[in-house]
């Protein structure tokens, strides 16, 4: 019967499935303490030129660590205050050039889930075009998108949709 | 017969005046509920006696064909309690008892065992004030599909009545999210017989019917990325036929199924493509500095429509199939999205945002340019039409979750199907079946 053979088929790939879950996730803060302290303290001395008394080598972490960048309502436009981020991680990936980066864009669920897609990828497009500018080679930049697939945020208001509205970027 | 004249067949398109009627019927069939509004419109009394002998089967038909028609909103039915003894042959037919009851059309029928545990199925259709059969088919099927069997006689009573192909025997599928797992399910077109087809922990989006029914296309993030692929359901077998860099989603078939447009990030922003069913090059046929995608066939093959945010803000353009110069045909509002050819072409379903920042499902007629809002939900997503084009399913979210949700065309039936636990969402309507 073709139904048995649906069946198995469906056994197989809900195995195939569940086989699945392997983490690829490496958080980059972990990566980054590897950086040797001279790139590090490139970064610090071009993120805050102003402070060369203090401690830099500290600074290039935080900013890696933080891999989000967020948007306003139907905006592709990267804020001002993600520069510095993503400038500590376009030298990151100049530093460490057998290291590829993916950047996913999300949206908020309002709108159609297509049409979100293709704005969470413009929204990822966005945040490449500055890693490119700052030097990273184009090929060595994905930009995915997950549209308002996979919110972080679960409400259904402009709390939750502001921490939905995101880029990240992924080593 | 009255003096007013009129037989059922000639009134079936006759808008009754007065104010509108609320029929609100909430049966729990498998995981889906449906709850049916018609505001006006005439609907056609029809009394369904139950059927010699079903009392014995797994599954009483007269129960399953009277909720398909019931379900439609354009029938009323007559009830059929007290009448004894209950007619399942045409000498057995009081037709002024029926026509007393103000039924205008009457199904009779009876089931009685066929030999090798098979059932013959036997029902007639008949004009009440003319006293004349209109239709009589007989089925010899296994119990176990007495179910199906009750969609089709519900199919030939349905066309007898509005001169419209049923659709009571197609399949849907729709994607279920319950916490982080997500289901491709296909169930028949009432909810019933619902199969998980797929099963992930990533999310599963825009599934879309192969014309033949045997394949769906949709969009997998098993690869944490959005990739294309086609599965075949009775083999279960799948292969991936978009997997290029960045995004691939947004599959649609062409009418004779040798092709499928997706929409592909590889070059830049999302921009349409065609890429053969059975794999091959994609083939770029938009050419845009923003975003194209949500392509769609026209049913003749001649055109793809698409959302495109070329001029500043999305709207619905269409091309010719196999790309060049594009024609914007929306122009009301800022966002409109998501065009569905209705299968004779001639209207196309889509996503409008609304000046009150709601989503809702809106249908631009081609000819005209006329445009009409459907539904008033605040979230609305993903119209389908239903094969014979009288009702477009689509996604509404209910109290924060995703649920499935039907219109007329003409927006005056809703139906909503509720499921128990969940979000249900992305919806498409199968094609009629092939007999």
């Amino acid at each position: 019967m073709k139904k048995l053979a649906l069946y198995i088929a469906l056994a197989i790939l809900a195995a195939a499935c569940a086989s699945k879950e392997a983490k690829e996730e490496t958080p980059v803060a972990d990566k980054s303490t590897n950086v040797p302290a001279t790139q590090a303290q490139t970064g610090g001395n071009m993120v805050k030129p102003a402070q060369p008394a203090q401690p830099v080598t500290g600074i290039p972490d935080q900013l890696l660590a933080k891999r989000s960048v967020y948007f306003d309502f139907d905006s592709n436009a990267v804020k001002d205050e993600y520069r510095g981020m993503i400038q500590a991680h376009s030298r990151f990936l100049s530093d460490n050039r057998d290291k590829k980066v993916r950047i996913e864009g999300n949206c908020d669920e309002r709108g159609s889930r297509e049409y979100n897609l293709a704005l969470g990828q413009r929204r990822a497009e966005a945040v490449k075009k500055i890693m490119v500018v700052l030097g990273v080679a184009d090929n060595r930049i994905e930009t995915v998108s997950y549209g308002e697939e996979k919110p972080v945020a679960m409400g259904h208001d402009e709390a939750a949709w502001a921490q939905n509205r995101r880029a990240d970027i992924k080593y | 017969m009255t003096a007013e004249g009129g037989t059922v067949l000639s009134r079936k398109r006759r808008i009754a005046l007065g104010l509108g009627l609320l029929l609100a019927s909430c049966v729990a069939w498998g995981q889906l509920t449906i709850d049916i509004t018609t505001t006006g419109g005439r609907q056609v009394p029809i009394a369904i006696a139950p059927m010699g002998g079903e009392n014995l089967q797994p599954q009483a038909v007269s129960e399953v064909v009277a909720a398909d028609l019931a379900r439609t909103g354009l029938f009323r039915l007559v009830n059929t309690s007290g009448v004894s003894p209950l007619p399942t042959e045409p000498s057995e037919v009081n037709f002024a008892d029926w026509g007393a009851r103000s039924a205008e059309a009457l199904v009779i029928g009876k089931i009685e065992p066929s030999g090798e545990g098979r059932v013959e199925v036997r029902f007639r259709l008949f004009d009440v004030q003319k006293q004349s059969q209109l239709a009589s088919f007989s089925y010899v099927v296994a119990p176990a599909q007495l179910r199906a069997t009750a969609h089709r006689i519900a199919d030939v009573i349905y066309e007898k009545l509005t001169g419209d192909k049923g659709v009571f025997s197609t399949k849907i599928t729709y994607v279920v999210k319950r916490g982080t797992r997500y289901e491709l399910q296909v169930s028949d077109a009432d909810g019933f017989n619902a199969q998980s087809v797929l099963a992930s922990n990533e999310p599963i989006m825009s599934p879309a019917w192969s014309p033949d029914g045997s394949r769906l296309a949709y969009v997998s993030f098993d690869q944490k990325k959005p990739i294309v692929v086609v599965q075949n359901l009775a083999q279960g077998t799948t292969h991936v036929v978009a997997n290029y860099r960045g995004n691939n989603s947004a599959p649609a078939w062409s009418p004779d199924g040798r092709f499928l447009l997706v929409a592909l990030s590889k070059d830049g922003l999302t921009q349409i493509y065609r890429i053969p069913a059975n794999g091959g090059e994609a083939e770029r046929l938009t050419d845009s500095p923003g975003i194209d995608t949500q392509p769609a066939y026209s049913p003749d093959g001649q055109w793809i429509a698409f959302t495109s945010d070329r001029g500043g803000s999305p709207q619905i353009y269409k091309m010719p199939a196999n790309g060049g110069p594009a024609q914007r045909l929306t122009f009301d509002g800022s966002y409109n999205v998501g065009p569905r050819y209705s299968p004779d072409g001639k209207t196309i379903a889509f996503v409008q945002r609304g000046d009150s920042g709601r989503y809702r499902i809106a249908s631009l007629e081609l000819s005209t340019g006329q445009v009409t809002v459907l539904t008033d939900g605040i979230l609305d997503d993903s119209p389908t039409y239903a094969p014979n084009g009288k009702m477009v399913l689509y996604e509404a979210q209910v109290g924060g979750r995703g649920q499935l949700a039907a219109v007329s065309g003409d927006g005056r039936v809703r139906q909503r199907l509720t499921s128990a636990a969940g979000d249900v969402q992305d919806p498409a309507w199968g094609p009629l079946p092939t007999n």
